[in-house]
């Protein structure tokens, strides 16, 4: 709905301005950035920046460089994973002169930013999550962080908290990266209590507040007294559950103002860090990294603060995990393991350290989370 | 806090009854205002914009005074403003309400983003509650029976709007209008003028229902706020045949039928949340089917209603 009226600023003044230019010579590369001196950076984000969730984590980090000296911070927020993100990064190469771009949502990637990439070989596009191969431009790369290892230490905390045993978790699609969020949540309770389950509830889509709301109040029904998610905008999901009692751990971004008495902790991603290298890459001319990847170690994902009701003994395994982490090489799938259907999903010796790629092709719920993947 | 026991299966009639009363109250407001549009003999298909835009200027008004009644009332007055303005391009000739509708659609959508951006993260007042669930020791049967006021109002309304549809001097006006325009015109009224006071205070009720869903339930505000219930309510009208308390069942129904996916999960019921998602839609098709015509044109139908003339 909210896509289809969006005209921004931008798109006009590409559409009188520079749309002839574009056409009529297919892409011209800016050469106002080089003469400035200045390296002008492109943020663009599917969602809206202060949304308490994926898009804030990215907006949070793109606001430290803003003071950074040499560097022009560009920005457009609610930009649909459509055609109008190819007319965003056009705009911000050839108005703005950007010449490191940043799209931060999955589905920008193929077609959209491949193919904008091969229109402009001299700017340099790096973008979230995508599954970037060696096939792809030379000028494209992709960066992403580990973060089951932070619902994993949300889980430890739950585990402590919970009294019912019983945990929930909401969550938009049974994709894989939110399917290991929803196993390690359930791994890091069980550290604390084997019999501890995880019930989730899928609502289908990143961003249905009504659906969200409604699935808090039905795991709250079901006497579930902590739980955490992965939707877009923790939002609703978290003033709703702390409106029923119930303990949350959050995701994307610190979100403990919203619930001071309630919020445990939260798995945030921390941007900044591969947006600081990338960035220091670009100023010193070096080549720029192509598929960047990081957890808790490296600095891409950190945790909330603990909150003042967190108990000393859940505090105390938070730390301990925490430390043990910061080792790297910390792995939370160790075989053998059933999923909740009762099938070996992971077998006998096998051993998946957080950067393993048969995590991002996780298709199961472990045994003990109550859900399904269909 | 000790956990409340589960209630195990019970979950699912108390989410369904639950969600009803929590998520119907868009509905019926918009649904109540839709009607009255449509009995005056014209559609508003702006109400989507209308909820939309009523819930975010109800959700910035509640941050800014503190108050969330007086955000009931800017965004009940914001919403008229959207009803008087869909009117007012209606009244011209040959201009079709439904493409206007559209419009409206996309202008309040987007007024309600490009306004509403400082209010995503701040978080409002809300509305009170009110406990009906007294009686019970039961937590979850306490939480299901928090009501809100502007859900009772919705009810009164829809029995007021009953009874006043029929027994009224302006229910009658807005009946003649919506049947027939020259009749109208040969009781000496203006047709336009009542159109276009219907479709304002179709539009001030649609913005209240955006203020509920901004203020109480979900009770936030950001650009998906309404998942489409603006329209579905517009649908809903039409599968109430144009009757208030029909209106007011039927959101009922559609509120219920939308926990059904989340409370089937929590219970257990995993698979197949997708189906059971869709289990509002299809129930309307279901009814729709079930009770349409071959021959006859719809039953209660204003006859100026640009779609069933």
């Amino acid at each position: 709905m909210s896509d289809k009226f969006r005209v921004s600023r931008r798109q006009l003044l590409k559409s009188t301005a520079a749309g002839v230019t574009m056409l009529a010579s297919g892409g011209i590369e800016p050469l106002s950035a080089l003469a400035a001196g200045t390296l002008t950076v492109g943020f663009i984000y599917v969602g809206s920046k202060d949304d308490y969730g994926y898009n804030q984590s990215h907006a949070e980090a793109a606001a430290t460089f803003k003071k950074m000296p040499g560097v022009k911070v560009v920005e457009e927020e609610n930009v649909p994973e459509t055609n109008a993100v190819v007319e965003t990064m056009e705009s911000m190469i050839n108005i703005d002169s950007a010449s490191l771009i940043f799209p931060t949502s999955f589905g920008y990637f193929d077609p959209f930013m491949l193919a904008t990439a091969k229109k402009y070989p001299k700017v340099e596009f790096r973008h979230c999550g995508g599954l970037w191969t060696k096939a792809d431009p030379a000028n494209t790369g992709s960066y992403f962080g580990y973060i089951g290892m932070g619902q994993y230490l949300n889980g430890i905390v739950a585990g402590h908290m919970t009294k019912s045993k019983k945990l929930g978790f909401i969550a938009a699609k049974p994709i894989p990266q939110v399917l290991l969020n929803i196993n390690s949540f359930l791994l890091g309770a069980r550290s604390v209590d084997p019999s501890i389950t995880v019930k989730t509830i899928f609502t289908g889509d990143w961003n249905l507040p009504v659906k969200e709301a409604e699935a808090a109040n039905a795991l709250a029904d079901q006497g579930i007294d902590a739980l955490t998610m992965h939707v877009d905008s923790p939002k609703v999901i978290i003033q709703t559950a702390a409106g029923r009692g119930l303990y949350v751990c959050g995701y994307h971004v610190d979100q403990a103002a919203l619930a001071p008495t309630k919020y445990l902790t939260g798995a945030n991603w921390n941007w900044a860090k591969p947006y600081h290298d990338f960035i220091e890459e670009k100023l010193g001319k070096k080549p720029l990294g192509q598929f960047v990847r990081g957890g808790i170690p490296e600095g891409f994902v950190k945790m909330s603060p603990l909150g003042a009701m967190v108990t000393p003994p859940a505090r105390k395994q938070f730390d301990a995990t925490l430390a043990d982490i910061m080792k790297g090489g910390f792995a939370i799938i160790r075989g053998p393991m059933k999923d909740n259907k009762g099938n070996i999903v992971v077998p006998a010796g096998k051993i998946y350290p957080e950067t393993a790629i048969e995590l991002e092709k996780m298709n199961y719920l472990l045994d003990g989370v109550i859900g399904s993947t269909s | 806090m000790s956990g409340p026991a589960a209630i195990g299966l019970w979950g699912v009639p108390l989410a369904l009854i639950g969600g009803a009363i929590r998520v119907s109250t868009p509905y019926i407001f918009v649904g109540l205002g839709e009607t009255i549009t449509e009995r005056s003999g014209r559609i508003n298909l702006g109400q989507e914009g209308t909820l939309v835009f009523g819930a975010m200027i109800g959700y910035g008004v509640a941050i800014m005074t503190g108050s969330p009644w007086l955000g009931v009332a800017a965004a009940c007055a914001c919403g008229a403003v959207f009803g008087l303005f869909h009117g007012w391009i209606c009244s011209f000739p040959k201009v079709n309400d439904i493409a206007i509708g559209i419009a409206m659609m996309q202008l309040g959508v987007g007024l309600a983003i490009f306004f509403g951006k400082p209010f995503i993260e701040p978080a409002a007042p809300h509305l009170p509650a009110i406990s009906l669930g007294w009686w019970s020791a039961v937590p979850q049967i306490k939480a299901a029976l928090d009501v809100n006021s502007l859900f009772i109002l919705g009810l009164a309304l829809a029995l007021f709007l009953n009874w006043a549809f029929r027994n009224t001097k302006y229910g009658l006006m807005l009946r003649v209008v919506g049947d027939s325009a020259e009749a109208a015109r040969a009781m000496g009224l203006n047709p336009n003028r009542v159109r276009l006071y219907a479709t304002a205070i179709g539009g001030g009720l649609a913005g209240i229902g955006g203020a509920y869903l901004s203020l109480y339930y979900p009770g936030s505000w950001n650009e998906g706020i309404s998942s489409g219930q603006g329209l579905m309510a517009v649908a809903l009208v039409i599968f109430a045949r144009w009757n208030p308390l029909g209106c007011f069942f039927a959101a009922l129904l559609f509120g219920g039928a939308g926990a059904l996916g989340t409370a089937l999960q929590s219970v257990g019921v995993t698979q197949g949340y997708y189906l059971f998602y869709a289990a509002p839609y299809v129930l309307t098709l279901i009814i729709m089917t079930a009770t349409s015509s071959r021959s006859d044109s719809l039953v209660g139908a204003p006859g100026e209603l640009s779609i069933t003339k």
